[in-house]
């Protein structure tokens, strides 16, 4: 898959993956969204308004961060890190967050929902919201309104309502759930601003669109830095947004290897994990075709991951597509590697990174030793760590 | 479809009164015993709906019904069983009502085959619009089942004619935005929308979402060729309500033009 096949496709479909499996209701919102998305994506005037958003309220371009001292104690070849973190609000969801909220506006909408695990998404959507006038509900399931507390706080104060979500395994995937039926009832004047590259197309593809500014800036700054393209960009994987972004920039260059980290959990079994790749079952989740955790009924599996952000059972279509396609490797790392993971971060450099993008790290610390010495990687720090501080101490990290 | 079939029988001379029952909540054999309840209380047409684990065009109730079922472990398996059983004591027409990925698991394993075997008439699938339908569609017709589409307050008018041209068996009018659930009153909206639609379907139009009362299945009857009544009776299951209570209640909002006939 080329970067161009990201954006076009025929009615939502990468190889088989995506399409838009939604309740006739939706239907309308659906259709409104492609239209005014279709205008949009090609209209100058908001590109230009969204890139100095991005520029001077979001603080972009965020830099891209050699660590010889990680390198150094991993065994490894250069290490850069794509510093999304460094992104307001902490991590990269604000890219897609601020593109859809300027979307909403230009659509008439007075009023946002989005739903949030690691609760990322949701301060991004409340802080874009803020600043852009408009009214913002976010969805969270109670589990992770526990886990991810600090950034409740965070959404609160920037004036969103964050309603608790109990049903279900009361995480993501219930989240996203409750924010279909609040959108079923309520499109007229809201958007849904879905947080990750996947749902009912054309959602991946906006994320998909939205997010690719990481992969954009990182291909200039590894000429800048490197040289050249890297040899391997390694990202984490929940639903997929800031891997399909990080992807996007190299995409064109076959020679570059890219590998996506899965959350592994605490264990194999089917409710023990959110590696969908796994089991590598086909399904319909939340509007898309794609590889979904499930029993044999076709009933959803719970997951499990210390990472609120990747404990969801299905992929973006994207993602699915390059998986099948075998132009990405797709692994997984366990709760415990990720957990080691952040800490050898932490100490050897000073960066505190979020559990979801301790996953990429641990891979890359599982296969260092084996990578050439003058080779390249880059990794997709995709958020910061400030929000894990409860569950680290719960961990005993700390 | 066929001009012989349940549903067009059903609609030959006949409004439809419609209940809709999740499967396996509280068990099979306890679906059963509701569902034959209902059918003595004047329902005549069933949907029976396959629990799915993120129900999301569904309110609380049909949510927490879904839940219960699946805790008590209903597969498609369980379909079959509860369709040949009403088969075996009634006639009316037996629509299944699901979501898409719990039906997928059970094509490759001619599922659909044996669920028209066992009594199946017509397929509604709440999450898969006329765009995404084409595939099961050619099964559904291979298997002579009806794929019930669904139409809403916002379906434009022109979608409607698209719709039209595939739809068969009937059309189910879901007349307000939102969720499933029980409400006390139609839409404002209701009657010229319903106007709208009938000019353009040919077929059957039934109308559900929120029918909780005699009053409201009556004035849905007045523009619309059949009314369901769903959340209502999975909530009096819920409240444990007895075969007898389900049949009284079913009859208590039939509307007075089925019970004349």
């Amino acid at each position: 898959m080329l970067y161009k096949e990201l954006i076009s496709h025929i009615q939502g479909r990468y190889g088989e993956f995506g399409g838009m499996y939604v309740p006739e209701i939706l239907m309308a919102p659906i259709l409104e969204l492609i239209k005014v998305w279709n205008n949009a994506k090609v209209d100058n005037i908001f590109n230009q308004t969204l890139n100095l958003i991005l520029k001077n309220y979001a603080g972009r371009p965020t830099v891209l961060t050699e660590v010889p001292t990680f390198a150094a104690m991993i065994n490894g070849p250069r290490v850069f890190l794509k510093r999304e973190d460094l992104l307001h609000t902490g991590a990269h969801k604000l890219n897609n967050a601020l593109g859809q909220c300027l979307l909403a506006k230009k659509m008439g909408k007075t009023r946002v929902i989005a739903e949030t695990g690691a609760g990322q998404h949701g301060v991004a959507v409340a802080a874009a919201a803020a600043h852009l006038g408009l009214t913002c509900v976010v969805y969270m399931g109670s589990k992770d309104m526990q886990r991810q507390a600090p950034n409740v706080s965070r959404m609160k104060l920037m004036g969103a309502s964050v309603i608790s979500v109990e049903q279900g395994s009361a995480t993501l995937k219930d989240a996203v759930n409750q924010a279909l039926r609040d959108w079923s009832e309520s499109f007229v004047d809201t958007h849904y601003c879905l947080g990750s590259a996947l749902g009912p197309h054309p959602f991946p593809e906006i994320v998909a669109e939205f997010q690719s500014v990481i992969g954009r800036e990182c291909h200039k700054q590894s000429q800048d830095l490197i040289g050249s393209d890297p040899d391997l960009v390694i990202a984490c994987i929940g639903g997929g947004s800031n891997a399909i972004g990080i992807f996007s920039g190299f995409l064109n260059n076959k020679k570059v290897r890219m590998i996506g980290v899965e959350a592994g959990g605490h264990g194999r079994l089917l409710g023990e994990h959110a590696a969908r790749f796994a089991t590598a079952t086909c399904g319909v989740l939340h509007g898309c075709y794609t590889y979904v955790l499930q029993d044999q009924y076709g009933q959803i599996a719970s997951t499990a991951s210390i990472s609120a952000g990747l404990d969801y059972p299905a992929i973006g279509p994207q993602h699915a597509h390059l998986y099948k396609s075998k132009r990405v490797e797709y692994v997984s790392a366990s709760d415990q590697e990720a957990l080691s993971a952040l800490k050898l971060l932490a100490k050897s450099e000073g960066i505190i990174c979020a559990l979801e993008s301790a996953h990429a790290l641990a891979h890359l610390i599982k296969i260092a030793p084996d990578l050439s010495k003058d080779h390249s990687v880059v990794v997709s720090l995709s958020g910061r760590g400030d929000k894990d501080l409860p569950q680290l101490m719960n961990s005993g990290v700390i | 479809m066929k001009k012989d079939s349940r549903i067009s029988q059903l609609f030959l001379n006949n409004k439809g009164f419609i209940g809709y029952l999740t499967a396996g909540d509280g068990g099979r054999q306890r679906t059963l015993e509701a569902a034959l309840a209902l059918i003595k209380g004047g329902i005549n047409m069933l949907e029976i709906g396959m629990p799915f684990s993120d129900p999301v065009a569904d309110g609380p109730v049909i949510q927490r019904a879904a839940m219960r079922s699946l805790a008590s472990g209903t597969t498609l398996q369980d379909i079959l069983w509860l369709t040949e059983e009403i088969r075996k004591q009634s006639d009316i027409p037996l629509i299944l009502f699901t979501y898409l990925n719990p039906l997928l698991s059970g094509i490759p394993f001619d599922f659909l085959s044996d669920a028209k075997k066992a009594g199946i008439d017509g397929l509604l699938l709440v999450d898969c619009p006329l765009e995404e339908s084409h595939l099961i569609r050619e099964q559904c017709i291979r298997n002579e089942i009806a794929l019930i589409y669904i139409l809403t307050p916002s379906t434009s008018l022109e979608r409607v004619r698209k719709i039209n041209q595939y739809a068969e068996g009937f059309l189910y009018y879901a007349c307000r935005s939102g969720t499933t659930g029980v409400r006390n009153a139609l839409p404002e909206d209701f009657p010229h929308k319903m106007e709208s639609i009938k000019a353009i379907i040919d077929l059957p139009v039934v109308v559900g979402f929120g029918i909780s009362n005699q009053e409201m299945a009556k004035n849905v009857l007045i523009h619309a060729d059949g009314v369901v009544v769903g959340s209502l009776f999975v909530k009096a299951l819920e409240e444990d309500r007895s075969p007898e209570a389900l049949s009284i209640l079913a009859r208590e909002i039939c509307p007075p033009i089925l019970l004349v006939k």
